[in-house]
């Protein structure tokens, strides 16, 4: 029922060490919190130092390389789980619904990007003009398959439970992940299917005092931030834009003057399905293989970024994207062969949901209390 | 519907005609209230004699067992996400507590230490802490009731989907755990858990009477889990009765007001997920014991959305609900899909079997009744008032109220 009442925030009911200790964490306390890794790591290599290979020969170094190649590495990665996180974050502040599907579409957007290599002909012998026009074409077909699969799913399993019970929609988005999960094994099988390294993503362009920059981190930050920077340009000069923002604030009164809800509703999830195709595309690059699973986990991961960052808020979403992807690029790097990258990650995700549910940037959303 | 209950008079009509006088009347003088009984002891004594009808190590048998062992985790999950409206995702770790407490206190998992209670034949002579099965259901119980307490906590102030993404990290943490447990160490060579390699030298339970416990002979382990359902079953049924099930309702269906009306809060939401997980974690111990082993691989998100599944088809906080979601997705996940349907896709000439794509089956079945039918196959009577999109939230609320003071009311 909470659809479409506005419930009042509960006062004082929270357990009292909980609401004390929200009180004194705050922002700031969260920043230290996600500081913290990096920190300790950057320390421990100033003074412990770490061990690398020259020549077979194990030297031991004592600056902070290791630290700048883990950000590199975090902040390209971080780019992709910031594409796909402001999907969510555009569904969730649009019709608070967490869109659980929305994982799987970057799934699909990666198959779809890879399989229209192949029919392009693209291949490891294409030459570089090739290659750059081949990938560009993918990228545009891919953001319109993309986009036009998550307005379907909108269309066919969130539309007609606009009205029922929160559960329900939120019901309906578990099973389109599940659905979209089986196509994916279908289309490419149960194993992670390696597909041609057109741009040798793993060759370095330069270095930047000793951190080598490779070729698949320009790449994700060069199709990040011009794609962020024509999103927010879009949603707060254009006319849909701004019905977008007026539908998110307040649907009813949206409605009343004049603005068609469901399609902005179709809108915003056209804009976040690109996005995700977009990453899609990206992370076959940029990881030189896909999986019907992808989806799953970079799905989590883009969904802690945007509640990091504050649900609802595009910036947010980036921000905590390349958070996200620092955090974890710490933990493969450094933690037990990243085998506890998951668990640190979701061990963030409730941490912030406890101490501070309104994210880094966000507003006091009314689910968040 | 209609037509059912048209044939059942019918029926009845026949048979009055046929049974002598003095029967009716002995029939006509049982009281009314025990009608119900005397259906639910025919219900038991036919689940009872069930397992003589197939032999004794039939697939039949085999998916039966799995789909009691299913209800009962759907009731489990039924009190947290049914009764009390917490949408739960990650119900996949009592699942894993419960079966990890067999494999911690009925194997040889633990070398270094010795104990062993009330238990009989090679597990009494072997190395490790073995307990009596009764013992290691009543440890999983409360493991996963103390494991729920501890994920409900952080969940206290949130509500709905924030609700369910807490659980869902909780649940794919305790999963990461179970798989690196391997590098937990607790002394002397002992490890947390064994990881993907699983525990797998786990004691069969023993009861007196029942026969051994094996794979030949698959009817003691039918009974073993007809109990843990009937004692679940009825715990469900007073709990829903009860002061603490109203209470649920009440939050539920209002948070403030419950509140404000003295509901104590932090409780009754605790009480909730620890109860919900106890009966998982008995669900999960069993399932350690029926499959030999207690696998980190068996842990995976897909399992919560299963049960889930379950819980949603059969109808949301209906008892009957779960228990039916249970067994009918237990038979479709075990028998119909791998057993009966599995070649159907190659007999269309398409190359794939159908066991690949069964969590799509059920996301499947998720969506459709979620569009077709949301408050599910036996639903609750409040739920399907605010399911049927029919009327609107408001309106539930106004015919609620509305029937609650009238004098036709209260008529499901």
């Amino acid at each position: 029922m909470e659809a479409q009442t506005v419930t009042p925030r509960l006062p004082a009911v929270a357990p009292r060490p909980l609401a004390i200790l929200r009180k004194y964490v705050g922002r700031w306390g969260l920043v230290v919190a996600l500081a913290a890794l990096p920190i300790f790591y950057g320390i421990h290599d100033l003074t412990t130092g770490y061990q690398v290979f020259v020549g077979g020969h194990p030297v031991v170094h004592h600056d902070l390389s290791r630290l700048g190649f883990n950000f590199a590495d975090g902040l390209s990665n971080g780019a992709i789980w910031a594409l796909i996180a402001i999907g969510y974050t555009l569904v969730y502040g649009i019709i608070e619904l967490i869109n659980f599907a929305h994982g799987d579409v970057f799934m699909i957007g990666s198959f779809t990007a890879t399989g229209l290599w192949g029919t392009f002909g693209l291949g490891l012998g294409t030459g570089a003009f090739g290659v750059i026009f081949g990938l560009l074409a993918t990228l545009i077909v891919t953001m319109i398959v993309t986009g036009a699969l998550n307005v379907l799913i909108e269309r066919v399993a969130y539309r007609p439970l606009r009205s029922a019970p929160k559960l329900a929609p939120l019901i309906t988005a578990v099973g389109f992940s599940f659905i979209l999960q089986n196509v994916g094994l279908l289309w490419r099988g149960g194993s992670p299917l390696s597909v041609p390294d057109l741009l040798r993503a793993q060759s370095t362009v330069f270095h930047i005092s000793g951190v080598p920059i490779y070729r698949g981190y320009i790449l994700a930050l060069a199709v990040m931030i011009p794609l962020v920077f024509g999103l927010a340009a879009f949603i707060s000069n254009s006319r849909a834009g701004r019905a977008m923002r007026a539908t998110a604030q307040d649907p009813e009164a949206a409605r009343l003057m004049g603005i068609n809800v469901n399609t902005t509703i179709s809108l915003t999830f056209l804009l976040g399905g690109m996005l995700a195709g977009a990453a899609g595309l990206v992370y076959a690059l940029y990881e030189t293989n896909v999986w019907y699973f992808q989806g799953f986990k970079a799905g989590l991961i883009a969904f802690t970024a945007a509640v990091m960052g504050g649900i609802g808020n595009v910036r947010g979403a980036v921000l905590g994207g390349l958070i996200i992807g620092v955090i974890q690029s710490i933990s493969d790097n450094r933690i037990q062969g990243g085998t506890w990258t998951e668990a640190i990650v979701f061990g963030y995700l409730i941490a912030i949901m406890v101490l501070r549910p309104r994210g880094l940037l966000g507003e006091e959303t009314r689910e968040a209390g | 519907m209609r037509e059912l209950r048209a044939l059942l008079r019918e029926w009845r009509d026949a048979l009055h005609r046929r049974v002598p006088r003095p029967v009716l009347r002995l029939i006509a003088r049982v009281p009314a209230g025990w009608w119900r009984r005397i259906l639910a002891g025919a219900f038991i004594v036919v689940g009872i004699v069930l397992p003589f009808l197939f032999s004794e190590s039939s697939g039949f048998m085999n998916a039966t067992i799995i789909a009691v062992a299913y209800a009962v985790m759907s009731l489990g999950l039924n009190v947290v996400v049914g009764f009390a409206g917490l949408l739960d995702l990650g119900y996949v770790a009592f699942y894993a507590l419960g079966a990890y407490s067999l494999g911690w206190f009925g194997s040889d998992f633990f070398f270094k230490a010795h104990l062993h209670v009330f238990v009989h034949g090679v597990a009494a002579q072997e190395v490790g802490i073995h307990l009596n099965f009764i013992l290691i259901l009543i440890a999983a119980a409360i493991i996963c009731a103390v494991a729920g307490m501890l994920i409900g906590l952080p969940t206290l102030r949130l509500r709905g989907d924030y609700i369910a993404i807490v659980t869902l990290a909780f649940g794919e943490i305790i999963g990461v755990v179970a798989v690196n447990g391997t590098q937990i160490h607790l002394g002397s060579g002992m490890t947390l858990t064994a990881g993907n390699l699983g525990i797998s030298a786990v004691d069969s339970p023993w009861f007196p009477g029942l026969g051994t416990f094996n794979v030949l002979n698959l009817r003691p382990w039918y009974w073993l889990i007809l109990g843990i359902l009937l004692v679940v079953l009825f715990v469900n049924v007073r709990l829903r009765d009860s002061r603490l099930g109203r209470a649920w309702v009440a939050l539920r269906e209002d948070e403030v007001a419950a509140v404000s009306m003295g509901i104590p809060l932090v409780r009754t939401k605790l009480l909730a997920y620890s109860i919900g997980a106890a009966m998982g974690g008995m669900s999960g111990a069993f399932f350690g014991a029926y499959y030999t082993t207690v696998n980190a691989g068996q842990f995976a998100f897909g399992f919560s959305i299963f049960i889930l599944a379950m819980v949603i088809i059969g109808g949301l906080g209906s008892i009957w609900g779960a228990l039916v979601g249970g067994m009918l997705l237990g038979y479709i996940n075990n028998y119909i899909i791998p057993d009966v349907l599995n070649s159907l896709p190659s007999k269309f000439g398409l190359n794939f079997q159908l066991t690949q794509v069964e969590f799509g089956i059920f996301g499947f079945l998720l969506v459709l009744v979620m569009l077709v039918r949301p408050q599910g196959l036996l639903p609750e009577r409040r739920r399907r008032m605010e399911m049927t999109g029919a009327i609107g939230a408001e309106d539930a609320q106004l015919v609620e109220a509305s029937s609650a003071v009238g004098p036709a009311g209260r008529s499901s």
